[in-house]
């Protein structure tokens, strides 16, 4: 599989009021063509501050402080403004999670795509007339005709997420960043949207990152999954190394955290709360969470290191780290 | 064994006013939002009702009655024997005392302008005649049993987190021994881990206390975790209802099928038997003679124009579908 987008060793803090907040801290992930990676982690695990990074769209009071982004060999960070924009919104996509406030209230459902393609692909009015009505069909709606004279106030908020999906796939990306694409929606509706997720991606081609807390969702859409905790990540998998070994004592607590439906389980939470940004631990950020957390947690940053086949988690439990630690 | 609370032919609609509804009421008609339309059920003492559905089902409007916190239209609940909807002045609030309600969001739900003790106390005061230590002793008591700390007592609902605020409002809903709560998406709202540690805190508090819950949720999984028996609502009518054992191996209700068939489960290798419906939800505002699924289920049939009559298709188990 080729790699489509690299983020390495991206720092990210916040300048607040109550001091430095440090979001991400050296992050590495990497997103290949056409598959769908699932990044979970509990709020204010920098999940979302990674898709706002890769979008270029950290303004201040945030900064990168250090990393870089290829995405097709081209680091990203370094574009001006003007070069960037010819990444977002085409090359990168996006679909928010809050689809009622991202849709502009005032302009209808067909007009907010085909004015997107004018802008960003220079079509003629009834050519992108025409492509938004091919899109809105794509993504499912009923009846893409009356859809397009709509306006979000009239839509359900699955046709809004539609909507959304339809808009980010005007300019045909080669990587959607959908950010808790169901939350909000009932369960039949959310199943429908990430059916439709998988079922375009595997269409278009396009890469998709798929910002979710819920690990049933990852399991039901993804090929491959990266966790985070607090700014770091921890581990990477594929879907079914993760389910079936899950390594990092983060990612097996998180498992066992949640009811569900097909088995019996007792539930355990994950213990203790995620700490504080401002004055995160050093180290490992999960030691005061862990019941494996050793002295050297306390010290130093654990590197990814290789579990299993494309299987990488940050913990010195594992590998040659485990030595290191003896 | 009589149950706990009984509820027969509850039904609750909202007129329709304003100006889309002039030419309806012109022809005579009274245009209606039937939120919840012929429901029974029956929560024993010490049980788990759970109850399920999507938005707009009704799932609240439901819980709303039950407190009499709106009026319902017609329709029976009988809470300990007592049938409740005629009650007013002081019998009202006794009863209130020993039903109490748990919100889905815990911010709202909370005075920003009480600190977490006046919060807590706020029903002591109201239902019984303490002296401040009394108080402050069931206060202790309270908060031992909701895990809480004494020094986040002083504390007013924006310097306490998502977690600690739900709890808060845990511990006001027992505060005042109350036998029955409505839990109403109390785990919504919340994150991943905060969510598990909820549900933990209120198993305990059900073992302990005795408590009879209704707890109102589209989180199925969660439902499953807590709920002994489960009703599936749908467009204002309970649509299946079963011991949750039942439910989960063979439900028989089309929508039931969908609902659980929709369900995010965190196995790479689980392949559920989808039935999807289609379309979305109707407006509940049609009256409906037949199934009120049939212009969605892709197993209708010509006798789901007929009415559905509720059945039992195994011990304990309703069903209301013809072809169930």
């Amino acid at each position: 599989m080729s790699k489509l987008l690299e983020v390495e060793n991206l720092v990210v803090h916040f300048d607040t009021d109550g001091g430095l907040v440090k979001v991400l801290d050296g992050v590495n992930v990497i997103i290949n063509a056409g598959e769908i990676l699932g990044l979970v982690g509990e709020s204010g695990s920098g999940k979302s501050v990674s898709a706002a990074a890769i979008l270029g769209m950290i303004r201040r009071p945030g900064r990168i402080l250090a990393g870089s982004i290829e995405f097709e060999g081209i680091d990203l960070l370094r574009l001006s403004e003007d070069e960037m924009s010819r990444y977002r919104g085409r090359q990168i996509a996006m679909i928010c999670q809050s689809y009622r406030t991202a849709l502009n209230p005032v302009i209808s459902a067909g007009r907010q795509i085909s004015r997107l393609l004018e802008i960003h692909q220079g079509s003629s009015r009834a050519a992108a007339r025409r492509r938004a009505l091919e899109l809105l069909d794509l993504v499912g709606a009923a009846d893409p005709a009356r859809l397009m004279k709509q306006y979000p106030h009239q839509l359900s908020g699955g046709m809004c997420q539609r909507v959304m999906i339809a808009m980010a796939l005007a300019t045909s990306p080669r990587l959607l960043i959908a950010d808790e694409p169901t939350t909000g929606l009932d369960v039949t509706i959310a199943a429908r949207i990430l059916e439709l997720l998988r079922d375009l991606s595997k269409r278009t081609g396009a890469a998709i990152l798929l910002i979710t807390h819920d690990l049933g969702v990852v399991a039901q859409t993804c090929q491959r999954v990266a966790v985070m905790h607090a700014g770091q990540l921890v581990e990477t998998a594929p879907v079914r190394e993760l389910f079936r070994f899950p390594a990092h004592p983060y990612t097996r607590a998180l498992v066992s955290a949640i009811p569900r439906i097909d088995i019996e389980i007792r539930l355990d939470p994950v213990p203790g709360a995620v700490p504080s940004l401002l004055h995160p631990p050093t180290g490992c950020r999960y030691q005061n969470r862990c019941p494996r957390a050793m002295e050297i947690c306390r010290h130093d940053k654990p590197r990814q290191v290789a579990v299993g086949q494309d299987h990488e988690v940050a913990c010195f439990a594992f590998g040659e780290h485990s030595d290191a630690a003896a | 064994m009589t149950p706990l609370l009984e509820v027969e032919g509850l039904r609750k609609s909202f007129a329709l006013t304003g100006p889309t509804t002039w030419a309806a009421r012109l022809r005579g008609e009274r245009p209606a939002v039937r939120a919840v339309d012929c429901v029974s059920f029956a929560v024993a003492k010490g049980e788990t009702l759970g109850l399920v559905g999507e938005s707009g089902c009704g799932k609240s409007t439901v819980a709303r009655c039950l407190l009499r916190v709106i009026e319902p239209t017609t329709g029976s609940i009988r809470f300990a024997g007592e049938e409740i909807t005629t009650l007013g002045g002081r019998q009202l609030r006794n009863t209130r005392r020993a039903m109490q309600m748990v919100y889905q969001d815990p911010t709202a739900a909370l005075n920003p302008r009480f600190n977490a003790r006046r919060t807590i106390e706020e029903p002591l005061r109201l239902h019984f005649k303490m002296t401040s230590a009394e108080r402050r002793e069931r206060l202790n008591e309270i908060i031992s049993d909701v895990g809480l700390g004494t020094d986040l007592m002083e504390r007013y609902p924006h310097e306490l987190s998502d977690g600690q605020r739900q709890r808060v409002n845990i511990a006001r809903a027992i505060a005042a021994h109350p036998s029955f709560v409505v839990l109403d998406e109390p785990t919504s709202a919340l994150d991943v881990s905060l969510r598990s540690r909820v549900v933990l805190l209120l198993e305990a508090l059900q073992k302990r206390l005795g408590l009879s819950f209704l707890f109102i949720s589209h989180d199925i999984a969660t439902v499953k975790y807590l709920a002994r028996r489960i009703a599936v609502m749908y467009l204002g009518v309970i649509v299946e209802e079963a011991d949750s054992t039942s439910l989960f191996a063979a439900p028989r209700h089309p929508y039931t099928r969908a609902l659980l068939s929709s369900v995010p489960v965190p196995d790479p290798d689980f392949r559920h038997e989808r039935l999807v419906l289609n379309g979305e939800i109707p407006s509940p505002t049609k009256t409906y003679v037949g199934c009120r699924l049939r212009s969605r289920c892709p197993l209708a049939a010509a006798v789901c124009a007929e009415p559905v009559p509720r059945r039992e298709v195994a011990p304990g188990h309703h069903v209301l579908c013809h072809l169930a």
